[in-house]
């Protein structure tokens, strides 16, 4: 499909905070993904449309090809250091950091450290940075049960207000990364449809911009 | 292992079946023809060798791409070849080096790769590859340019071309003007590749530059599309030293002749891709095809190449992956019509089937009543006859 742009989004705060910047570029999808159960969204324009996939596939669909542009968090990215991508903007929604989190007021323990996370990649060269080999177990998610079973010493997670560490008795310790959404691009879509895209990348810039001037 | 796993291959190993497998025999013919009309000669490197000259003067990349085994006779590491590029180079500097002054070297060729160059890529690619040594201006890289064009449009009749074109000295040359360290300089590559701006601007904050050093790597992340690119290169680089101007003013040049001599592909410019940047010391080239997600054929000038054979000499040349290119395009129309053939032991029946297949027709022995063709041999009055038999032949 030579003339058609295929977005690739992750439904939830992404896609929730997605949608002004995309209707500042003029785009507005059709149907609303809430209610609807379709995985491809048509918008305003016809040559536009959007496919709704998990957060962490979109660097994956965007890769192969099966969408030309993504939305992906920089936690997300983190995880794919060899990806073949373009990631040309910093969309500044959902921020959050990603951090080490133990137990509260636990100390520090001698020898190799248990560290439960979903972000593999990451804790490794943040650790490895900090010239400490560590035990990574990999989990999908409900990290903060590991350190509360024994599970774990240590986790590594998003952390947005650290409510959810607190109630769980956890305390957020070393901070590991700042992350907020990208924009990805297909390196052979960057190419072959350059004036349709460049264009897309210079309007959700402005619109990235004029949302922090307000 | 159980039955039902043990036909699987290993992850990324494949093999074409006997329609794509006649297809990419045919059009390797076609192209070994095609690049011996031009002048290049064939080479047939081996599949192993040592891997000291294996990955001479190359990336680390092609060290990790690398399949390694001991050689029992010496107890030396050999490399099953993941790329034949530095075998051509390692008999241009050695073998050939005296043969003549710009030398024309073609391979088609296995080679297999631990890791696939892309995401579900094939790990055993047949490569194919055309490169000139001993020159280096500009008319050699747009010759390879015209090359790989013709290729890809030899197999890929009515596709449209777009060429993305770079050069690493123009990346190289701001990053030594900016006085970069090589820490520096990979961290910068990286973002570069990314074209995370964002990143971008971290990094070049955190390193103190010079204003306009700071203004031109900026900058360079964007300079890419259409042929204005160039244009725009040398409005945000006045103070760029002579490297990068140099390497901008061989662009425009092959712009120029690439117009010229190749007016239906589309072109791209990209100065921020540094596509091999380890190796590479000029041009570097991609060509996409419309309908794929990944470059179809790749290439560029590496003109340091030969010196650890103790022959330093200029080279530029691309390589593609032949059975991608088949399965990218497959014609489907270049089934055979066979005539079929009874068995028996009258001699001459034979006679008739040896002439016929010296004629090119493809004869098959019927072993079976269930083999049927749309031509058979059949005796009438006493002489041996192909006739048609009225049967239709899928395919």
């Amino acid at each position: 499909m030579p003339n058609t742009l295929t977005l690739a989004l992750s439904k939830g705060r992404i896609f929730k905070e997605t949608l002004p910047l995309l209707k500042a570029a003029g785009i507005e999808p059709i149907d609303d993904p809430d209610t609807s159960r379709k995985l491809i969204l048509e918008t305003n324009q016809a040559d536009v449309r959007l496919i709704i996939v998990r957060a962490s596939d979109v660097p994956t669909y965007v890769e192969y090809g099966g969408a030309d542009i993504g939305v992906a968090g920089k936690d997300v990215l983190l995880e794919h250091p060899n990806a073949e991508l373009y990631e040309p903007v910093d969309l500044e929604i959902a921020q959050c950091k990603l951090m080490t989190a133990g137990k509260v007021g636990e100390a520090v323990k001698s020898g190799r450290l248990k560290v439960a996370t979903k972000f593999i990649q990451s804790t490794r060269r943040f650790y490895a940075e900090q010239g400490q080999q560590v035990d990574i177990i990999k989990l999908y998610g409900s990290m903060e049960l590991a350190p509360l079973v024994g599970l774990a010493d240590r986790i590594v997670d998003v952390v947005d207000t650290g409510n959810t560490l607190r109630a769980n008795g956890l305390e957020p310790l070393e901070h590991i990364a700042d992350i907020s959404s990208r924009l990805v691009v297909n390196k052979a879509s960057m190419k072959m449809k350059h004036a349709r895209i460049q264009q897309f990348i210079e309007r959700i810039r402005a619109a990235v911009a004029e949302k922090n001037n307000d | 292992m159980s039955q039902t796993e043990r036909w699987l291959l290993p992850e990324g190993i494949d093999e074409l079946m006997p329609e794509q497998a006649l297809q990419l025999e045919a059009l390797r013919r076609t192209l070994i023809d095609k690049m011996q009309s031009w002048g290049y000669q064939l080479v047939i490197p081996p599949l192993v060798e040592y891997l000291e000259s294996l990955l001479t003067g190359t990336a680390k990349t092609l060290d990790l791409q690398t399949f390694k085994l001991t050689d029992q006779m010496s107890g030396r590491m050999m490399g099953i070849r993941a790329d034949i590029t530095p075998q051509a180079a390692r008999i241009a500097a050695h073998r050939l080096r005296d043969q003549q002054e710009v030398l024309r070297l073609c391979y088609i060729g296995n080679v297999l790769q631990t890791l696939p160059l892309s995401q579900g890529g094939s790990r055993n690619p047949i490569q194919v590859g055309a490169e000139i040594y001993g020159h280096g201006g500009p008319e050699s890289d747009l010759e390879i340019l015209q090359l790989m064009v013709e290729i890809i449009t030899v197999s890929a009749t009515g596709t449209s071309i777009l060429l993305d074109i770079g050069h690493v000295g123009i990346y190289r040359g701001l990053a030594e003007q900016a006085g970069l360290t090589d820490e520096q300089e990979q961290h910068l590559f990286s973002a570069l590749q990314r074209k995370s701006l964002p990143d971008i601007e971290v990094l070049l904050a955190s390193y103190d530059l010079p204003a306009s050093s700071y203004t031109m790597l900026l900058a360079l992340a964007e300079l890419n599309g259409g042929i204005e690119v160039l244009a725009r290169a040398k409005d945000v680089f006045p103070e760029a030293n002579d490297s990068v101007k140099q390497a901008l003013s061989t662009l425009e040049t092959i712009a120029d002749l690439v117009q010229q001599r190749l007016p239906g592909v589309t072109l791209n410019f990209d100065l921020a891709e540094l596509r091999g940047y380890h190796y590479h010391t000029g041009m570097v080239f991609a060509a996409y095809q419309t309908g794929t997600s990944e470059a179809i054929a790749m290439g560029g000038r590496y003109d340091d190449i030969g010196e650890e054979f103790g022959h330093g000499q200029p080279a530029t040349g691309f390589s593609l992956d032949l059975k991608n290119l088949v399965v990218h395009n497959l014609s489907g129309s270049t089934k055979n019509d066979p005539i079929s053939a009874v068995w028996t032991d009258d001699i001459e029946q034979q006679q008739l089937i040896e002439k016929l297949r010296n004629e090119g027709e493809q004869v098959v022995y019927q072993l079976t009543q269930s083999e049927d063709a749309s031509r058979k041999i059949e005796r009438q009055e006493g002489r041996w006859l192909v006739v048609e038999t009225g049967t239709q032949i899928r395919g």
